[in-house]
């Protein structure tokens, strides 16, 4: 049958938020492109190309020594201005941004909304519209529902970074996953990692997923059947509800962290029930190589998705290097991001 | 340039105004009529049409309408549509949203109930009437809520309303999840001789969706709301209308589960209707991404397979009706994330060259695709229309059948330009609209 409009249906569809955007909002920044990473924002790892995930982790690298020293100082980012604009809770994330702003030089405003107040998008808008008047250079942001970083980025004609936007994604930490991988095993391509957990609700999930299925690692995803998303063999990974299949063998576990605050709406019966299947402890780790890693985003929830034992083994578990490679790599995005601002 | 003009009927037409249409292809989609020919209107009813019928002259005093040779069919019917008033004119008003209508060749709207005040009692619905013969363009019926709010709990005034002149009943956008509640609307309905309309969502199954539950909204992290969800309210309602006898009428079907469910129901022999609407077999989930909000409906827009399963059911006539679920909303209401964002598109201006795309891409003979937006969804609510018929009402809509155009949301009538379709290519358009015997649209 043949499928009418097929083409107009790409080409056609109205897009909302550009065209009520009154002016061309791209027009004030500095047509710089750079080929390693040919984009203005960081809203996602979608569209984010190998060689560009590369240039990034290669460049987090040389930061990560100087973040080890007395004098962590830069002044590549002096008279900037960042602004962490947080419409939900976080502590490292936000935190790693601060670090890694000042650490360049810039100038970091902390501003974090309650999300109870915050619950019409025009708030969003105004917020955004708001702080572009004050000429930021970046903005950081974090939102509970998906797709508004993206919204936001329409409004203002600075750099935006995701740090995570409700269950869609979070590409700082992904990007800060990946060069935890590589350093400790010193390659991506060819490693499997199983991501365990609430993958629904996940944007860690999704951000990690495209961005090994693009450095070419295997990617598996283990979950309770309520939390796994509609065809998510889709999303690039190979499903696996029973996590001692899924993490057979694998070269990295990723946990993730259960989010407590929805579990009234019966998406798994108890946290108790939860740990006995798809916990991680010794026994289900037994079934991964020898030399797996565990990783996780944090923050832990001790005894629900990991046994606290194992969260703290510095043989196994890197969770506290994930944390110092976030900083680097953020300033690595960060400094990228600059290129392409006005100057 | 085209030049739309709008004329407020009357309704105090001199019964022997006589109006001659000539040089039109008379189409008919009831009785396979399509030739060309003539047509007479006296008053406000059709008082003759065939091939010649002015060949001894054209009546005294008569007002001539030469169609040029384009396709004259009865007025089209939309029986699903929002105008928002009374309680929300700021997205729009009896006024416009029927300008709209008489712009995309509709002579004929059914209102549904979800206004502030809901539509639940006679008052209401002598206001809608009032303002329709104060303001409107063209012929605004209007459905009642099954129960009182749409609060699910109590049945409102069934017959005392019908009494008032609704042509149904429906909870609207919020369905009744009570099966005996939905029992006895039917039963009652029944004797009525009007249809209980349901907007089959179950409401525990989408709870927080906001768009088709699928790959694409597993990718964007956005909450879904399954096919399940229609589908297991269609199949109760279907065994509830066996039960009773009551006629049920699916409002904009998007699943193929339900639309199999539909023509099971109709093989039995039941009195079991559905409509669909063209975004539903012109568009995709995949229209959602990157959160356009303009895309996000209720029912969603869904995969491939049920896109091809609407197109299906109209071919081979599961799918009695098409019908738009005409939603205007404000800027404001979709500038927001998606999660957060109104559902609803406008769809009066687009109906029938998006329609028209089912002919025009051979997928369905016109007559099919006409017969969905006249006779058939005038069966439905029980209205007179929806034919070329002596003494029916003189409501027409003439189409050029092959006028190429491209669809501007920001020249809408319609006072909200929330629509998808921006942009897109189309081809035919309704260029007279005649209600009750006066035109009330032409485009120039």
């Amino acid at each position: 049958m043949p499928l009418p409009y097929l083409t107009e249906v790409e080409a056609g569809l109205y897009y909302l938020t550009e065209s009520i955007t009154s002016g061309n909002m791209g027009d004030k920044l500095k047509n710089k492109i750079n080929t390693a990473y040919p984009h203005r924002h960081l809203l996602g790892i979608e569209g984010i190309s190998r060689e560009n995930i590369n240039h990034i982790l290669d460049l987090a690298e040389s930061y990560i020594e100087k973040n080890r020293q007395i004098d962590k100082k830069h002044v590549i980012l002096k008279g900037r201005t960042l602004i962490n604009l947080f419409f939900e809770n976080s502590t490292r994330t936000r935190m790693s941004f601060e670090l890694a702003g000042k650490r360049l030089g810039a100038d970091v405003i902390n501003m974090s909304v309650a999300t109870s107040s915050v619950k019409k998008g025009e708030t969003l808008i105004d917020t955004a519209m708001t702080l572009n008047a004050m000429h930021p250079d970046f903005i950081v942001a974090r939102h509970p529902e998906s797709g508004a970083v993206h919204l936001l980025s329409r409004k203002v004609n600075c750099a935006v970074i995701n740090a995570g936007d409700g269950s869609h994604e979070h590409p700082t930490q992904a990007l800060l996953d990946a060069l935890t991988i590589r350093r400790k095993k010193g390659r991506i391509e060819g490693l499997t990692v199983a991501i365990c957990g609430d993958i629904l609700h996940s944007r860690v999930a999704r951000s990690n997923i495209l961005l090994l299925n693009a450095m070419g690692a295997k990617v598996r995803i283990i979950a309770p059947p309520t939390l796994m998303p509609a065809q998510a063999e889709k999303l690039g990974a190979k499903v696996f509800y029973d996590m001692r299949e899924g993490i057979k063998d694998c070269d990295i576990i990723m946990m993730l962290r259960l989010q407590l605050e929805r579990m009234e709406t019966n998406f798994i019966p108890s946290v108790r029930e939860y740990f006995h299947f798809w916990g991680l402890d010794e026994e289900k780790l037994a079934l991964a190589k020898p030399d797996a890693l565990i990783m996780h985003p944090g923050p832990i929830n001790r005894g629900v998705e990991i046994d606290t034992k194992l969260a703290d083994d510095l043989n196994r578990s890197v969770i506290l290097d994930q944390v110092e490679m976030g900083v680097a790599v953020r300033q690595a995005v960060l400094e990228i991001l600059s290129h392409t601002l006005q100057e | 340039m085209t030049k739309q003009i709008f004329t407020k009927p009357t309704h105090h037409l001199d019964p022997s105004h006589k109006v001659a249409y000539t040089n039109a292809r008379l189409f008919d989609a009831e009785s396979g009529l399509d030739a060309k020919g003539e047509l007479l209107t006296i008053g406000s009813t059709i008082a003759d049409f065939g091939p010649a019928i002015f060949k001894d002259g054209i009546p005294q005093g008569a007002k001539v309408i030469d169609c040029k040779g384009h396709l004259l069919t009865p007025g089209l019917l939309d029986i699903q549509v929002h105008f928002r008033e009374p309680g929300q004119e700021y997205k729009e008003t009896i006024e416009t949203g029927s300008k709209s209508a008489a712009s995309g060749g509709v002579t004929t709207v059914a209102c549904m109930p979800n206004t502030k005040p809901v539509i639940d009692d006679v008052s209401v619905v002598t206001f809608i009437h009032r303002r329709a013969r104060e303001t409107g363009y063209v012929n605004v019926r209007t459905y009642g809520a099954i129960s009182k709010g749409m609060k699910g709990e109590a049945l409102t005034e069934m017959g005392l309303l019908k009494e008032a002149g609704v042509v149904g009943f429906t909870d609207d956008g919020l369905p009744v999840m009570n099966a005996l509640l939905m029992r006895r609307a039917l039963a009652y309905a029944r004797e009525l001789g009007v249809p209980v309309a349901q907007h089959a969502e179950d409401l525990n199954l989408s709870a927080h969706g906001c768009m088709n539950e699928g790959a694409v909204s597993a990718r964007l992290g956005l909450p879904g709301i399954p096919n399940a969800s229609e589908a297991v309210i269609v199949e109760r309602d279907i065994i509830l209308a066996e039960l009773t006898g009551g006629q049920y009428h699916v409002l904009h079907i998007s699943t193929a589960e339900a639309v199999d469910a539909v023509r099971r129901a109709k093989k039995k022999g039941l009195k079991v209707t559905a409509e669909a609407a063209p975004h539903h077999f012109c568009l995709t989930d995949e229209a959602v991404a990157e959160y356009r909000t303009f895309c996000k409906m209720n029912p969603p827009l869904r995969a491939e397979k049920d896109r091809l399963a609407i197109i299906e059911g109209l071919k081979d006539g599961t799918i009695d009706a098409i019908a738009t679920d005409h939603a205007p909303h404000d800027e404001e209401s979709k500038r927001v994330p998606m999660t957060h964002a109104a559902f609803g598109i406008v769809g009066l201006e687009t109906m029938l060259p998006l329609s028209l795309s089912l002919y025009h891409n051979k997928i369905m003979p016109l007559r099919d695709v006409i017969a969905a937006m006249t006779y058939k969804p005038a069966d439905i609510i029980h209205v007179p229309g929806g034919r070329l018929k002596k003494g029916a009402p003189a409501d027409l809509t003439l189409i050029d059948l092959d006028r190429n155009w491209t669809l501007e949301p920001e020249s809408f009538v319609s006072k909200s330009q929330n629509s998808p379709f921006d942009h897109w290519k189309t081809k035919g358009r309704a260029i007279l609209t005649v209600v009750g015997g006066e035109v009330v649209y032409e485009l120039s």
